[in-house]
């Protein structure tokens, strides 16, 4: 079969990073592909080098085997490159007709007539259940999907991108999407599919390729890679040289009361009714893919998203979590996974973000003197060297893993009995990581009993005595002591269940 | 030492401006100072200021709070002031005879109101999530009117002894009594931060929503009560303006007076897309704004060109505290130490590796 899309050699690299590294890839007529790889492979960064959103810096692109250099989207467009992002980027207030062929034509004048027509013509060919005149947002999100699909078809794409497309369908519109993507492919479309979804990829995709770290590592026939191996080749161990990394665990075994116990509890989020228990002084965590329901557990823990059932027991007492104001008084803390968005008050100064958590838990009529506040600052400054000109300087101005630090302060402060971090060491130094380790482990000694999400699978081997694996926002299995390994997680994951 | 740099940009600005405005009102006449006394009370140029200042300093304080909250301004301000002060006057011509009792009483069911509108504003901007401008927009419209009808009849007068020295002069006081109200009135807001955390929450609230939530605070009750707060503020505003009048004009109190306000809380240094606030910086930047006008008549310029220059003295006013201002002054401040003192800072990341012994390394935000 011919190839639509080739490319060889790509690298591409921005001020201290090396996002691709001589990568490649290629693309038949009429097939699927997925792009696969975890945060930070570089699949974002391939994307936008074949949609012209960046200028390679080296390497060879050729489209029906001519050699072509992308300068900008537009000249993407022109050789027939169209992609569709997990954010619709139409206008939801406008008409299907109107978000099909607005911004296309040169013509100041529209004939309306006309684009309904053309509108419906296109809808019927590929069988989208979409009126011309209906208002774009009034469509449900699997059509809206679709309608961006068409308005690239129409354009005379004939390779689609399709990045992370089904995050937020639910399984019948995600079958309705792949009946869409079946009959481009039987029209000669070339699809790229990313997505996280390891089910999903095995259902439609023709063939694989793996990035990790910036780095080619394979192109694959999907019918001849097993799951367990793409997961292993996404994360990077080779199943040969498994090599079990000593822990500090202290009779991590012995486990001591529950400290907090849910049964079925789901959130809005999208996670699927979970049971969970965690005891005093114990490390666990949760583990999976991106995408995999691993941070939605954890905010359905805190009630970060809203809670809609399940039941909750905290030291052996029945609760009501609805708010993270009842978790916070209930003894547990929560580090968010977005330490920009959802962690620190950036404007605010260094002192006020690590009061924050403690101040509140006080009360709005009991502010601490500034003396006081002062002195747990500095204290806590002290104890988590965290680098800091004043108390007094705004926290946006530090580096990631101090602002990581001082929100870490900001929940020791409170003195947790339950603490909840999710990805404590994203984004940050190498020095800083081992601390936090460190810190965690310290931390369980003391009897605090700590859930640890991270994405990088040593760290949560090195920290955790216990590993609840999920997949597609379930748990799919759970894993301690001598089970604990890189292969059985793997294992999991890939759907082989928690056999050892 | 970098937030006092920052701090004191914010509050040099209105300072200079003020500074500007009072040179020109002593070029026009070196009398400018002076201060003579009138039956007893304080009158001249500075008291005067003061005293016509009143409310909007009162509005400019409760607007700081609401735009650091939610982001957005009320405009609806001064014709909230209107309906309350109406209710105040209702009640006080209601009465069979105006004592310092009925006054006050009369004053606190206008608070009430007021509290009942910062609610009705804070409903729409917290729970409905309506642009908070939009969402004033509607009391902006239907206001002048529901005062009119609390009325009863046209432009009701004020005519009695408590309410006459309530707006002007109590016989033995020298200072007016609206600049007593107004300092009382900043003291007890001064007290409200103090005891309580409202500055904390609103700030975080304006800053991050999302990590305000996670850290307990409830964003749909700290919006709702700055709202509420503005409401009472209104409702103070109201009735100084109503007591200075003596008597209730539905259509002119107060009339455009929410614009001097938002003007107020920008002059301060406020970024009116919320978070941080100095209450102190809208304070100078009320009276900026008063001494603005009185300055524009005394320079004689005619009340219908008066708001043309007005405008623009605060464009030029606005460029300067732009944020691309402060850049370029604070480059420029710089350049010129470098020049004088031979001292070439360094750029904060690579004052870490180059700090002179001293606890200063701090790393810029470094994006992964």
């Amino acid at each position: 079969m011919q190839n639509v899309l080739e490319m060889s050699g790509i690298c591409k690299s921005f001020p201290g990073v090396r996002a691709l590294h001589n990568v490649s890839f290629s693309l038949r007529k009429g097939e699927v592909h997925a792009l696969m790889g975890e945060n930070g492979a570089g699949k974002s960064t391939l994307i936008k080098v074949i949609t012209g959103v960046y200028e390679k810096d080296a390497g060879q692109i050729l489209v029906d085997g001519k050699a072509i250099h992308f300068r900008s989207p537009q000249d993407a467009q022109n050789f027939g490159v169209g992609a569709v992002y997990q954010e619709i980027m139409l206008c939801p207030n406008l008409t299907v007709a109107e978000n099909l062929f607005i911004g296309r034509g040169q013509h100041a004048l529209v004939n309306w007539k006309q684009m309904k027509e053309k509108a419906a013509q296109l809808l019927r060919s590929l069988d989208i259940p979409a009126r011309p005149t209906q208002q774009l947002s009034s469509c449900s999100l699997a059509v809206q999907q679709m309608i961006a699909i068409a308005r690239a078809i129409d354009m005379n794409c004939r390779i689609l991108i399709l990045d992370e497309p089904t995050s937020s369908l639910d399984e019948e519109e995600v079958q309705k999407l792949f009946r869409l993507m079946r009959e481009l492919k039987a029209r000669g479309v070339g699809i790229i599919f990313v997505t996280h979804f390891l089910d999903q990829v095995y259902e439609i995709s023709d063939r694989i390729t793996v990035l990790r770290n910036g780095e080619f590592i394979g192109e694959y026939e999907a019918a001849s890679l097993p799951q367990f191996e793409l997961v292993s080749k996404m994360m990077g161990k080779a199943l040969d040289d498994v090599s079990q990394i000593k822990k500090e665990k202290s009779a991590s075994i012995q486990r001591g009361v529950p400290v907090y116990e849910a049964v079925g509890l789901s959130s809005t989020a999208g996670i699927k009714p979970f049971d969970f228990t965690i005891h005093k002084g114990e490390v666990n965590g949760f583990i999976g893919l991106l995408g995999s329901g691993r941070s939605e557990a954890a905010r359905a823990i805190y009630a970060a998203d809203k809670v809609i059932g399940g039941e909750v027991k905290v030291n052996g007492k029945k609760v009501k979590i609805r708010e993270p104001m009842h978790a916070m008084k209930l003894g547990i803390g929560y580090l968010p996974e977005d330490r920009k968005s959802d962690g620190i008050i950036a404007d605010l100064s260094v002192r006020e973000n690590i009061i924050l958590a403690l101040q509140v838990l006080k009360g709005f009529f009991k502010p601490f003197s500034r003396k006081q506040a002062e002195v747990f600052a500095e204290e806590y400054i002290k104890s988590l060297s965290i680098k800091t000109a004043s108390t007094s300087t705004p926290v946006k101005s530090l580096s990631g893993g101090n602002q990581q630090k001082v929100i870490i302060a900001r929940w020791l402060l409170t003195h947790p009995e339950y603490l909840i971090l999710d990805e404590p060491t994203r984004g940050i130094d190498v020095g800083t990581k081992v601390e936090i380790q460190k810190l965690v482990l310290k931390l369980a000694r003391e009897g605090v009993s700590i859930t640890f999400i991270s994405s990088e699978i040593e760290e949560m081997l090195r920290t955790c005595s216990r590993l609840i694996v999920m997949k597609d926002r379930e748990i799919a299995g759970e894993l301690s002591g001598e089970n604990m390994t890189e292969r059985d997680i793997m294992h999991v994951i890939a759907g082989g269940g928690t056999k050892s | 030492m970098n937030k006092m740099k920052i701090r004191n940009y914010q509050a040099f600005l209105p300072l200079l401006v003020l500074a500007i405005l009072i040179l020109i009102n002593l070029l026009k006449g070196a009398d400018y100072f002076s201060i003579s006394i009138i039956n007893g009370a304080l009158y001249g140029n500075i008291p005067n200021i003061l005293f016509g200042a009143s409310e909007l300093v009162i509005l400019a304080i409760g607007m700081t709070l609401v735009t650091s909250s939610s982001g957005g301004q009320d405009i609806s301000v001064g014709v909230a002031a209107t309906i309350t002060s109406s209710v105040f006057v209702r009640v006080v011509l209601n009465a069979h005879e105006v004592t310092l009792m009925t006054v006050l009483g009369a004053f606190l069911v206008s608070c009430l109101v007021g509290i009942a509108i910062g609610a009705f504003n804070g409903t729409l901007v917290a729970i409905f999530n309506v642009q908070p401008m939009v969402a004033t927009l509607i009391l902006f419209t239907a206001g002048r009117s529901i005062a009119f009808l609390i009325d009863g009849r046209l432009s009701p007068i004020l005519a009695n002894r408590i309410t006459n020295q309530i707006g002007s002069v109590i016989p033995g006081v020298p200072v007016q009594t609206p600049i007593l109200l107004t300092v009382v009135f900043i003291l007890l807001f001064s007290i409200l931060l103090k005891i309580t955390n409202l500055k904390l929450y609103a700030q975080c609230v304006g800053i991050n929503q999302k990590a305000a939530r996670l850290n307990g605070i409830n964003p749909v009750s700290v919006k709702l009560l700055t709202y509420i707060i503005l409401g009472v503020c209104s409702a103070v505003a109201g009735f100084i303006a109503v007591t200075k009048a003596g008597r209730h004009d539905s259509v002119n109190l107060l009339r455009f007076i929410e614009m001097d306000a938002i003007l107020a809380v920008a002059i301060g240094g406020n970024a009116l897309s919320g978070g941080k606030f100095s209450i102190t910086g809208s304070v100078i930047g009320a009276y900026t704004i008063e001494v603005l006008n009185r300055t524009l008549l005394r320079l004689e310029v005619g009340t219908e060109t008066i708001k043309a220059f007005k405008a623009v003295f605060i464009i030029i006013l606005m460029i300067f505290a732009s944020p691309v201002a402060r850049g370029t002054a604070a480059k420029a401040a710089q350049w010129i130490r470098a020049r004088f003192t031979g001292i070439v800072r360094l750029p904060a990341s690579k004052k870490a590796e180059a700090s002179e012994g001293s606890k200063a390394d701090v790393s810029v935000e470094k994006e992964v």
